[in-house]
């Protein structure tokens, strides 16, 4: 008795933590790819996150849109958002020292962050319910519709960024000035037009999560970015940073080990664990799951 | 066709290039020979774009290239292979190919060049699937090459291409370079290995210290007592 129904809840949180491990995951691409080509730690990640829900909350409140709609809607106003804060905020200091940028980025996400309690107020908002809520019962787990359609959204979407990324001219290019920009350069590559279109990509996932976020949780804020894109971070680095692969296995390994935190010890512990993940693989394994120790360039 | 006309390229505070002039006619292999640290692979990175002149031009046939960013430079028909081959190790021998033909947008055409590429290297052809990374010192140079040459280039810059090869394959990869200048490329050949290099090449300039000490035609700077001492062994 007592064994079977700590199985059946494992296997429920297991589809609670692939769930939200999928937002992670998306996230995490975002942060892996900007960190991959121009080796940068974008802290303003977790706010495009967040201009992504608000973008969906208004274009399926005053516009009236629907799921689909506001789903492209939203992340063509990120990616836009995102190109934008890298040509005014990051191309300047393309020379500059690392530090100089990581700052900058910090404070672009606090631009954000503030800026954006100015626009929209700091009060949270309910995010309009776009699905009938159906729950799914079989063999004594429960599965809800919201569930359902993030799994299927954000398999899709790393589906098309995976075939993106392997066999189209752009992608191949990306990977190009990721491994060595001068050489990509050599090929006639125009370096800063790639970059702004990794920044478009991981904006458009970014905002592809806030969206799944604020369907699953219903309220959405304008700081609501800071702690899922510090996970997404550790989801990063636990991956192997700048692998895009190991972005999508650490965040929804990292959703998983969130949930079965949550459900065996106590929720309370489950902000704890993403951290002490992120502790225990920079001790043991820095350059994370997927990655290679790769030489410094010099 | 190329003509660099006395250009200042400086590191931050050092002086690397120092009013330096070279000409490239059209159909040749012109060579620039000197020891580590002369200036030559600056030479090259300043005509391909990557690097900036403070004074002087660098005229492509009859144009200024001198401003241009390194993509531009590209599509106006100069390629170059840098120094230590750079090949996109962790992709396949294939990707790095369609890579060398980003300018181009023609797929029959780059599908045509890389089949083109594998006739003059079977090697490469065998490991068309294979990544990169894997390949031999010798295999990668022939990668380069082959890459430098899928933007349908009228002058190649050949960075070091003899580097950390073996002797039969640096005799390999020149009688390659001799070849490709025979189809209509014109080159542009930097190296250390001076007797060989001199060997192939028409017109040849040494360099010290970021300044050209001597230029000539390569057989008269085979002959030439100093760059014998110097730079040929005796």
């Amino acid at each position: 008795m007592e064994a079977s129904s700590l199985t059946q809840q494992f296997f429920q949180q297991l589809i609670n933590g692939i769930s939200l491990g999928s937002i992670y995951a998306l996230i995490a691409l975002g942060y892996t790819m900007v960190y991959g080509i121009i080796r940068l730690i974008n802290f303003a990640h977790g706010d495009i996150y967040m201009l992504g829900a608000y973008a969906g909350y208004f274009a399926t409140t005053f516009f009236k849109m629907s799921f689909f709609p506001a789903l492209i809607f939203s992340m063509v106003v990120a990616s836009t958002v995102g190109m934008l804060i890298e040509r005014l905020a990051y191309r300047p200091l393309r020379g500059a020292p690392k530090i100089a940028i990581l700052i900058t980025a910090i404070g672009v996400s606090l631009l954000l962050e503030y800026g954006g309690m100015i626009l929209v107020t700091p009060q949270p908002r309910t995010f309009p319910e776009l699905f009938s809520t159906a729950t799914y019962n079989f063999m004594g787990l429960v599965v809800n519709s919201q569930q359902i359609v993030i799994l299927v959204v954000s398999l899709a979407l790393m589906f098309i960024l995976t075939y993106v990324v392997n066999h189209t001219k752009v992608g191949k290019a990306m990977r190009a000035v990721s491994f060595d920009t001068d050489a990509a350069r050599l090929m006639g590559i125009n370096v800063d037009r790639i970059i702004s279109f990794t920044f478009a990509i991981g904006s458009s996932l970014a905002a592809a999560a806030g969206i799944l976020v604020g369907i699953y949780y219903n309220s959405i804020d304008p700081l609501m970015g800071i702690m899922p894109g510090l996970k997404a971070f550790v989801a990063a680095v636990l991956g192997g940073i700048g692998v895009i692969p190991g972005a999508m296995v650490g965040g929804v390994l990292l959703g998983v080990i969130e949930a079965l935190v949550s459900g065996f010890l106590s929720s309370t512990f489950r902000d704890a664990a993403a951290f002490i993940i992120l502790i225990v693989i920079l001790l043991f394994r820095p350059a994370g799951l997927f990655g290679k120790n790769i030489r410094e360039k010099v | 066709m190329l003509k660099v006309e006395n250009i200042n390229v400086y590191y931050g505070a050092i002086h690397a290039l120092k009013g330096i002039s070279v000409e490239v006619k059209e159909g040749e292999i012109v060579t620039l020979i000197g020891a580590n640290g002369a200036g030559k692979s600056t030479i090259l990175r300043t005509i391909s774009g990557l690097l900036r002149t403070k004074t002087g031009n660098i005229l492509f046939e009859g144009n200024s290239v001198a401003t241009m960013a390194p993509e531009e430079i590209v599509k106006k028909g100069i390629s170059q292979v840098p120094e230590g081959r750079r090949i996109f190790a962790n992709m396949t021998v294939e990707e790095n190919l369609e890579l060398g033909a980003y300018i181009r947008s023609d797929k029959p055409g780059i599908r045509k060049d890389i089949d083109k590429v594998f006739e003059r290297f079977p090697r490469l052809g065998e490991r068309r699937k294979q990544i990169a990374g894997t390949l031999s010192g010798g295999e990668q140079q022939m990668l380069a090459i082959g890459r430098g040459l899928m933007s349908q280039p009228r002058l190649l810059l050949l960075d070091e291409p003899s580097m950390g090869l073996a002797p039969l394959l640096v005799k390999e990869i020149f009688s390659i370079i001799k070849e490709i200048n025979a189809s209509g490329t014109t080159i542009l050949l930097v190296e250390q290995n001076a007797n060989m290099a001199l060997s192939i090449a028409h017109q040849a300039y040494v360099l010290e210290t970021g300044r050209i000490t001597l230029s000539g035609s390569a057989k008269e700077l085979m002959e030439s007592e100093e760059v014998r001492k110097a730079y040929l062994g005796g």
